[in-house]
């Protein structure tokens, strides 16, 4: 069953939006229901980070920006987003596949 | 332990060089990994404890002596690499150029892998001829024979470094 806010929204073939423009947050809840991620006010704060990141850079953050730059450090960054943090958190964010390797 | 993938795909890594820039190979491929949700096995054997271990992983080198591939810094011909300071100078260099890239410094990073929920692995036998023991390793370390590594990384993408 999918969330009729996502029936508008253009997703690749690995569920990352095509237009990171097109996010809002509402559209972020909806992909974390799709991935079967609840949302707490943890992942909220990567997220956030994530889309100011996106907005100044037109560039998603690495892993290693978001943990030195905000509380969540690196363990608690994989509990929050299980299957690849890196992955999910640019996924729920509507940012694309992230191509760092850091 | 953090939690791992759903997934099955799984890397192990085998490390057994101990230089500066060989040591950045497993660490980048296992950090990547985690980040897409591969679990990773990491054995370090032979040259490559120095990089789990404490009081070697923070003054790693490079090798100038019969290294062709200095580049892109400079060429240093094999005789020259041999004066004293030179591996100290490229060493040097290396730890600039991947802090610019915003790698941490190795043991950093290897906190990094440990934190991404990568296992560590000293080999045992190495580690009984280099005369270290698990004290002398980084502390979520554990030490382990080939023989359990191979029964670890059985259905596994094997690598080595």
């Amino acid at each position: 069953m999918t969330n009729p806010i996502l029936e508008n929204v253009e997703f690749d073939d690995d569920g990352f939006m095509i237009d990171p423009n097109a996010w809002t947050a509402e559209i972020g809840e909806a992909i974390a229901a799709r991935e079967e991620l609840p949302l707490t006010d943890r992942h909220w704060v990567v997220i956030n980070f994530a889309r100011q990141e996106f907005d100044a850079n037109d560039e998603a953050p690495t892993l290693r920006r978001i943990t030195k730059t905000t509380d969540v450090d690196t363990k608690e960054l994989y509990k929050l987003f299980p299957g690849g943090p890196a992955k999910k958190a640019a996924m729920v964010a509507g940012l694309g596949k992230p191509t760092g390797c850091i | 332990m953090t939690e791992k993938s759903n997934g099955n795909r799984k890397l192990c890594i085998i490390t057994s060089k101990g230089s500066l820039d060989m040591a950045y190979i497993p660490l980048i491929l296992a950090n990547s990994a985690r980040m897409t949700g591969i679990d990773v096995e990491l054995f370090f054997t032979f040259w490559g404890l120095d990089v789990i271990t404490k009081k070697k992983m923070g003054g790693l080198n490079v090798a100038t002596v019969g290294n062709p591939s200095m580049h892109p810094w400079f060429h240093i011909p094999t005789l020259l690499g041999a004066i004293p300071g030179m591996s100290a100078a490229a060493s040097w260099m290396m730890r600039q150029e991947i802090d610019k890239l915003d790698f941490p410094p190795v043991p950093e990073f290897v906190q990094l892998v440990i934190d991404s929920g990568a296992n560590v692995y000293g080999c045992k036998m190495s580690m009984d001829m280099m005369k270290l023991t698990k004290d002398d390793l980084v502390d979520e370390a554990e030490v382990l024979g080939a023989m359990e590594f191979m029964e670890l990384s059985e259905g596994a993408q094997l690598l080595l470094v």
